[in-house]
Parts: C-alpha cells; sequence; structure tokens
C-alpha cells in the first residue's frame, strides 16, 4: 500500500482543502439541524456565489503567472452591469446583442490593463488599483448614482432560470432532464477515466492503483449522482450551473493539459527560466488579463442578472473574494502553483462558510471575522506544510 | 619575529558535496600588502568570507587569529568591530543615496540615535579627501563612476577605523588611471599602516604593489612568495596557480569531425545597462559536427554574454554579425526562434534562470520542447512522464520520481535536469555555460560522459567553463576569450594551461579586463 501513500502524499495539497469542505459541510449540516444541504438551499448557495466561481477561475491564472493579482474586477462587474442596464433597460437592445457588446467591453478592458501590465511592466497591483477606481468612477457616472432595472424575462433567466424539464411531466417529483444530464455526465467520466487506463497499460506508463483508481471513479460518479437527484428533487438543472460547470472544465483542461496553460506555471516558477525556454512571458501575461476582463464581463453579466438591476454598488469587494478562494485553494501568493478546481474548492469554502453562518443567524460581521480567520490559517497551513516538506 | 596581524591557520569549510577549503593557512604581516591569487573556485573569496565571518565561527574548522586573539566572529558586524573590513566585488553602496551617507551607513555619525548630518558630511569630506576623491559629498553614488565608486567603499571603510581592509577584485571594473589611482592609494594607506590583502587577477598589478603572495589552489594553500626572497614573476606566479598534476578526470573521446556546422562573423554587443558599452566586439567563431570547442577565460570575460546574445538574443542590444548554420545564414530574433532553429543554451545559474525549483522533474525537463508532446492541441502527459523516466534513467537522475521537485534535488542531480531539459529540445548546437560550477567530482564525470555522448551522435557542443583544466580535458579546440574579444585559439594538441593563462594575461596587460 506504500503506492497509495506516495500518491495521496503527492497530492495532499488539493486533498487537504477537500477534506476542510467536507468537515465544515458536515459540520452546518448539524449545526443547521440539516437546512444547510436541503436541494433549495444547496442551489441557492451555488446562485449566490456564481460571481466568486467565475472570477476566481480567472483570478487563478492572474496569480499563477507570479502572484499577480486582480483589484479591479468588482469595479468591472459593476462596469459590466451598468452597461447591461444602459443597453438593455434604456436602450432597449436585444439582449443577445447586448451581452455580446459587454462581452467584447470586458475584453477591451483586459487588452487596456494587460497592456500596462505585461507590455510596460507596471506592477499589475497598480494597474488594477487604477482600474478598481476608474470603473467604480465611470460606473456611478453612467448610473447617475441610480440603480437601474427590471431587466426583461430572458436576461433573468441567465442566473435564476432552470434547464426546462423537457423529459418529465408537470406533476413529475422529480426532474427527469437533470437525472438524464448526471447519467450522461457520469457516464462520460467512466468512459474517459477507463480508456485513458487502458491507453497508459498498452503504453506501458505508469497509473495509480487499480484499487485508489477505482474508489476514485467510484467516489466521483457517486458525487455527480447525488448531486444530480438533489438539484432534481427541486427545480433542476440552473442554467448558471452549466456555464460555471463548463468554464471549470475548460480551464482545467486549459491550465493542465495545453502548453499556453503549462506556460502560465513555468512563468510563475520562474520568469527568467521560463524565457531562456523560449516562453514569450510578456505574452503570457498579457492574455492573462485579457482573459480576466472577459471572465469579470461574464461575472458582471451573472450579477446584473440575478439582481435584476444595475446597481452603481454592485460588485464591491468581489476582487478580494475570488483572491481569497484562490488562497484558500491553495494557490502560492508567488506564483506557479495553484489549480482550477482548488480555487474553486475555496469559493466553496468560503460560500459554505457565509451560507451556513446566515442561515444560524449570526451576523455578517462575525462572519467577516471568521472567514478572515480562515483565510488566514489556511494559507498558514499551506506554507508551515511546505516548509516541512523541504526539510 | 616579525610582528602578524592576521593568521590564519588549518581552515577547512565544507559545503554540501565539496571541500571549498582544505586546511588553508594564510599568515599577514602588519603593515604590508598580501596578495591572494588563485583561479576562480579556488577558494579565495570563500576564506575571506570565513575572515569577515559571512561564514560564522563554528561552520568552518580552523583558528583565526587576529592581532594577536583568537576570534570566533558570528557575523560581518563582529569582524568590523575589530578593524577587518572587506570590500567585494559588488559594491555595497546604495545608488541613490548621497556619497556623505554611503560611508556611514550602518557607522552613524550620531548623538543617540539621532543623525548629526553636519558631522556626518564634515567627517565625509575629510574621508574624501584622504582617499583622493574628489567630489561633492552630498553627490547620489549613482551618479558617479565605478572607479570612483570604488574610492567612496574605501573611505566608507576608513571611516570604521579600518586595520585590515581586503579588496577583492577592485581594479576589475576599472580603467588604467583609475586602476593606478587606487594602486597608489594602497601604498598610500601602506605607508600610514593599513595592512590590505589584495585578490586580484593581474598580476602586473601584483607583481607592482605586493609585498607577499599566497597562492591558493583547489581550496588549498600552495605558497607564500615573499618579496625579496623569492622570485614573484608573473610566470612564476601562473606555474603555482595552475601547476597541478592531471589524473584521470576526464572520459575518453576519439573525436569524429565533420562540416562546420555553426558559425558567427563578426558578431558585436552592446550591454543593455550601458547603451554605449561595447559588450562583445567583432567575435568570430565556429563549430563543427561533432566537435566540442572550449570557450575559456576570466569570468566577466564576456563569454556568457556572447552565448546569451546568440541564443536568441537574450542578452545586450545592437546585436551586430551574422550567423551560419550548416553554411545557410541564419537570423535568430529570439529564443523559441533559437531553440526550433537547433541552437540551444544552458545557462549558467541553473537556480535563478536555469529551472523552476517549486515544479517537478518531469514538468522541468519538457518545458522548452513541450510542443513536441502536443497533440491536437492537448499535452500527452503519458507520453511526457515516458520522456522524463527515460532521461532520469539515462542520465541517471538520482531522485524519489519524476514527481519530485527539482528544488530539493542535489546541484549535480539538478544540472542533470538542465541538461536533460536541452537534450529533449534535440539541439544540433548546444551551447553549455559552466555546467560543472558547484557539483562534486563524480557528477562532473558523469556530466562530461554526456557531453561526449552529445558529440558522438554528431552534435556540436559549445563549452564555456571557467575551470582550465576541465576545458583542457574535454575540448577538441578552445577559444581563449578576454574582455569581449577572442584572444587566442588552441587546438587539443598544443593546448596547455600556462598558455591560456598568459594568452589571458597578456591580452589584460594590452587592453584591461572587462570585467564588473
Amino acid at each position: 500500500m506504500g503506492s497509495i501513500r506516495n500518491f495521496l502524499k503527492d497530492n495532499v495539497r488539493q486533498y487537504g482543502m477537500l477534506i476542510a469542505l467536507v468537515v465544515i459541510m458536515l459540520f452546518f449540516q448539524v449545526a443547521t439541524g440539516g437546512v444547510l444541504l436541503v436541494p433549495m438551499n444547496v442551489t441557492n448557495l451555488v446562485l449566490q456565489n456564481a460571481y466568486v466561481f467565475i472570477l476566481a477561475i480567472g483570478m487563478t491564472l492572474c496569480i499563477l503567472t507570479g502572484g499577480n493579482i486582480d483589484l479591479s474586477v468588482g469595479s468591472v462587474v459593476a462596469f459590466i452591469s451598468a452597461l447591461c442596464g444602459t443597453f438593455v433597460i434604456t436602450l432597449h437592445l436585444n439582449v443577445w446583442l447586448s451581452m455580446g457588446l459587454v462581452l467584447l467591453v470586458g475584453l477591451a478592458i483586459g487588452v487596456w490593463q494587460g497592456f500596462w501590465i505585461a507590455y510596460l511592466r507596471l506592477p499589475a497591483f497598480i494597474v488594477t488599483l487604477a482600474g478598481m477606481l476608474t470603473f467604480r468612477g465611470l460606473t456611478v457616472f453612467m448610473l447617475k448614482g441610480l440603480t437601474i432595472g427590471p431587466f426583461p424575462d430572458v436576461f433573468q433567466q441567465i442566473s435564476s432560470g432552470f434547464v426546462p424539464d423537457l423529459l418529465g411531466g408537470e406533476d413529475a417529483v422529480l426532474n427527469i432532464m437533470t437525472l438524464v444530464v448526471g447519467a450522461v455526465i457520469a457516464g462520460l467520466y467512466v468512459l474517459v477515466q477507463f480508456s485513458q487506463r487502458l491507453h497508459r497499460k498498452r503504453n506501458g506508463y505508469a497509473s495509480a492503483p487499480f484499487g485508489l483508481f477505482l474508489a476514485g471513479v467510484v467516489l466521483v460518479v457517486a458525487v455527480i449522482g447525488i448531486a444530480s437527484y438533489w438539484l432534481a428533487s427541486y427545480r433542476g438543472l440552473p442554467i448558471i450551473f452549466i456555464i460555471i460547470g463548463i468554464l471549470v472544465v475548460a480551464y482545467s483542461f486549459f491550465t493542465i493539459r495545453t502548453v499556453p496553460g503549462r506556460n502560465l506555471y513555468a512563468m510563475g516558477g520562474n520568469e527568467k527560466a521560463a524565457q531562456l525556454s523560449g516562453i514569450n512571458t510578456n505574452r503570457v501575461l498579457f492574455f492573462t488579463y485579457v482573459n480576466m476582463g472577459i471572465l469579470s464581463a461574464v461575472a458582471g453579466i451573472a450579477v446584473s442578472s440575478r439582481l435584476n438591476a444595475a446597481s452603481p454598488l454592485a460588485g464591491q469587494n468581489f476582487e478580494l473574494d475570488a483572491i481569497a478562494a484562490c488562497y484558500i485553494g491553495g494557490a502560492s501568493a508567488t506564483g506557479g502553483i495553484g489549480t482550477i478546481v482548488g480555487a474553486i474548492i475555496g469559493a466553496l469554502v468560503m460560500g459554505v462558510l457565509n451560507n451556513g453562518m446566515s442561515i444560524l443567524g449570526i451576523g455578517s460581521d462575525i462572519q467577516q471575522v471568521v472567514k478572515g480567520l480562515v483565510l488566514l490559517f489556511a494559507v498558514a497551513f499551506d506554507v508551515l506544510s511546505k516548509r516541512k516538506a523541504r526539510v | 619575529m616579525e610582528d602578524t596581524i592576521l593568521e590564519m591557520q588549518d581552515i577547512t569549510k565544507l559545503f554540501p558535496g565539496v571541500k571549498a577549503l582544505d586546511r588553508v593557512n594564510l599568515s599577514v604581516k602588519r603593515g604590508e600588502i598580501h596578495a591572494l591569487v588563485g583561479e576562480n573556485g579556488a577558494g579565495k573569496s570563500t576564506l575571506m568570507n570565513v575572515l569577515g565571518g559571512v561564514y560564522p565561527h563554528g561552520s568552518y574548522t580552523g583558528r583565526l587569529v587576529f592581532e594577536g586573539g583568537e576570534c570566533s566572529f558570528r557575523e560581518i558586524h563582529d569582524s568590523e568591530r575589530k578593524g577587518i573590513v572587506i570590500i567585494h566585488q559588488e559594491l555595497a553602496l546604495i545608488p541613490y543615496l548621497s556619497i556623505g551617507e554611503n560611508i556611514f551607513i550602518g557607522n552613524a555619525r550620531a548623538r543617540g540615535s539621532v543623525i548629526d548630518w553636519d558631522r556626518t558630511y564634515r567627517d565625509a569630506e575629510k574621508l574624501l579627501d584622504l582617499v583622493g576623491l574628489r567630489e561633492n559629498v552630498h553627490t547620489a553614488v549613482k551618479d558617479i563612476s565605478v572607479g570612483k565608486q570604488q574610492l567612496v567603499e574605501i573611505a566608507k571603510a576608513l571611516g570604521k577605523n579600518v586595520k585590515l581592509l581586503v579588496l577583492d577584485e577592485p581594479t576589475a571594473s576599472l580603467n588604467e588611471d583609475d586602476s593606478e589611482h587606487l594602486l597608489k592609494l594602497l601604498l598610500d594607506l601602506k605607508a600610514k599602516g593599513v595592512t590590505s590583502i589584495l585578490i586580484s587577477h593581474k598580476l602586473n598589478e601584483i607583481v607592482e604593489v605586493a609585498d607577499s603572495i599566497t597562492i591558493l589552489r583547489d581550496g588549498a594553500t600552495i605558497e607564500t612568495l615573499v618579496k625579496g626572497t623569492d622570485d614573484i614573476e608573473e610566470d612564476r606566479i601562473i606555474q603555482g596557480m595552475v601547476g597541478r598534476e592531471l589524473v584521470d578526470r576526464f572520459p575518453k573521446r576519439e573525436p569524429r569531425i565533420g562540416d562546420v556546422a555553426f558559425e558567427i562573423r563578426d558578431w558585436s554587443v552592446h550591454s543593455p545597462l550601458d547603451p554605449e558599452k561595447k559588450v562583445i566586439k567583432n567575435v568570430s567563431l565556429h563549430v563543427r559536427k561533432g566537435e566540442v570547442v572550449g570557450l575559456a577565460g576570466l569570468m566577466g570575460a564576456g563569454r556568457t554574454e556572447l552565448a546569451m546574445s546568440v541564443f536568441g538574443r537574450s542578452y545586450g542590444l545592437h546585436i551586430k554579425g551574422k550567423a551560419f548554420k550548416d553554411g545557410k545564414e541564419i537570423e535568430i530574433r529570439n529564443v523559441r526562434e533559437s531553440i526550433d532553429l537547433g541552437i540551444s543554451y544552458a545557462t549558467e545559474d541553473r537556480k535563478t534562470a536555469g529551472l523552476n525549483l517549486i515544479a517537478d522533474i518531469r514538468e522541468n525537463i519538457t518545458i522548452a520542447g513541450l510542443r513536441k508532446l502536443v497533440h491536437h492541441a492537448v499535452i500527452d502527459r503519458d507520453r511526457e512522464a515516458g520522456v522524463a523516466e527515460d532521461f532520469r534513467s539515462r542520465l541517471k537522475i538520482r531522485s524519489t520520481g519524476i514527481r519530485q521537485k527539482v528544488g530539493n534535488l542535489s546541484g549535480g542531480n539538478q544540472q542533470k535536469v538542465v541538461l536533460s531539459k536541452w537534450i529533449f529540445t534535440k539541439p544540433d548546437i548546444l551551447i553549455l555555460d559552466e555546467p560543472t560550477r558547484g557539483i562534486d567530482v563524480g557528477a562532473k564525470y558523469e556530466i562530461y560522459t554526456i557531453i561526449n555522448q552529445l558529440a558522438d551522435e554528431g552534435k556540436s557542443v559549445i563549452f564555456i567553463s571557467s575551470e582550465l583544466p576541465e576545458i583542457l580535458g574535454i575540448c577538441d579546440r578552445i577559444y581563449v576569450m578576454n574582455d569581449g574579444r577572442i584572444v587566442g585559439e588552441f587546438g587539443r594538441a598544443e593546448a596547455t594551461q600556462e598558455g591560456i593563462m598568459k594568452c589571458i594575461m597578456q591580452s589584460i596587460g594590452e587592453n584591461g579586463n572587462g570585467k564588473h
């Protein structure tokens, strides 16, 4: 069983926070008398935190390049929200056209900030601090300090809509569509895992011990199964779930399995060595911030849709939530270490803490204290365990 | 018996895997200028770091007696309190502070903890006078030349009531006039009773001013020559510096040398820090298939700068000159193009520029050639692991597995990861910059063997090293560089350490050494 121990040791950073998340969930499940994991609450938890997931994905990439952060994302979210309001509500533009336009604006913001950071090498902290002020100012200017709403129905659907149940009847207890989607995903997962393992065996490459492999597959399938059953017993699959799911899978794949993704890690680990290995680090940095701009726009759409309004106060402290999620999820403050899945776990830890304490009726003052301490201890644990590993 | 100010006895200092100093003895008389010479890596700087307390008492063995009392310095401050001041090659001045502020940094003219600026600047003026530097004490250090900065360092030392002044390569980056001024200053200080230890590669200067000369080689004291009793001609010193028995430390290879694989002509490069300054001056050289060509020279001769400017312009400005591969002229605009053209360069400093220390062996080996492992834009991680395993076993990288962090490997194994990384790019021309620095003898032998294998496969290797014996041991042909120029070329048969050393020293005599 030595191989299993080695395998676990290699991946302890990932699993450490996952275990912490499970413990926190169990704690609140008991403390709230079972309310935390009620299907409706689970759905709400994800809907409430959708913006953190989306922003944390982009922020992970920024942090990977060398501990760079983006302080402007909260203001950009507000700015995009204001644009959505102006386009859709004030100017009565088509909803889809408006979304296309604000995504382009997000891209342009990314290009603007990326230019200063990557090609003029101004510290990202300063450029995005400037962006934080600028875009907040522009938001208030554009909305003249007022909140505008409501959005048309189709726009609201993005973050509060559910995938229609085409398969089940009106009065079905479970949402059949959701169960089918869950089964398909689980099936695909099993297929990919087994074909990969077969390929490895055939080519003589090392693979995880079979027991562990099987346990892993069973665990993932069980989680998918439970999740889809849970969702199906409420209102089905939220649309924002699909968006986040696609983003998580796509960005995980990008960071782990593609050359530009690997370049992020190489740059964050040692920029000089990366340059001398033929990596154009300026370009890597530039596109990281372009990407952050686009994802901020996606989060902006999600947030305005959920609030059903464009508010000058939208998006406040979002940057801090996203950054905290990355660090709790094991990203290194100096870059080169971190995963998308880790950031999502980090975001869930924060989200569950928020949600669980709210159910228990704990005030937001105490919630902030707890979240602050969790961030501190999570990173301290990470740093200390790394130091131990070095010796 | 004469008055001895410093006595270092049987100093032995170990680094992991390397014996940097092996029972070294150094005895310096009061009021003399004592020169310390030796090749790069002979242990001069290590010895001075022991003296200055950079390596605290207990991290070495042996006795250190200063002014009759045995000393056990724990930090630099302890040695400075006794009056020992070491001026390092890299000047320790703060560029944006004034000359006066720099002179009294860490030694403030203060009442209590409030600095007395009037006294600071008045005393600074006196000290500048003493070292013969006519500059306003309020001038920022960044605005004066390197030569003058050197004098500020000496003024700073004098401000601490120095008894023993150690200068590590003080004239390396100075021009003729500044060097002369500095040497004269040393003689003046000697007349005032200040003892100094002078480390220098410029043997002519040493012969000019030194009263005695201690020669170090491979971390051991070879001999001490005293002016008046011993012969202190330059040739005599060189013989002491290099005269070692060559044992069989290098694997044998039958060279099978083919056509010219790579050539540069009239290659010139300007410094990125000072665009006016030419760092590489009209260098032409070539390397053939299956040939290992050495680039010999002292540190700062311009070898790394040359190699990096060729490697996709990763160093320097206004790069001019022509490059040819297999007879066809090529243009290498960036590192990516260079790697794609089959020209790779393994950096001198593996920790800061060669490796991603927080990543594992596998990722480090494949990063420069990652595209070879891509299928439909996706990295084939199984093949990647296979490649890494292959290199791990072939190059005998001692580790727990390909997932071990590179930062936890020993120097020699780290170097093998660097070599793997560049061999994986399948280069036709591989430039290796100091590939054996700081690694133990066994690992060195393995790296020589890898180099020989590459040459046997018909690849061309350009081998940069400051250790002459290894250059002589593995190269088919040797270029000698100094001050950004090629100053000599030797075939395997005619090359000797004395010949190469003489070649360097001669050109230093003519042009000065462009060391920084």
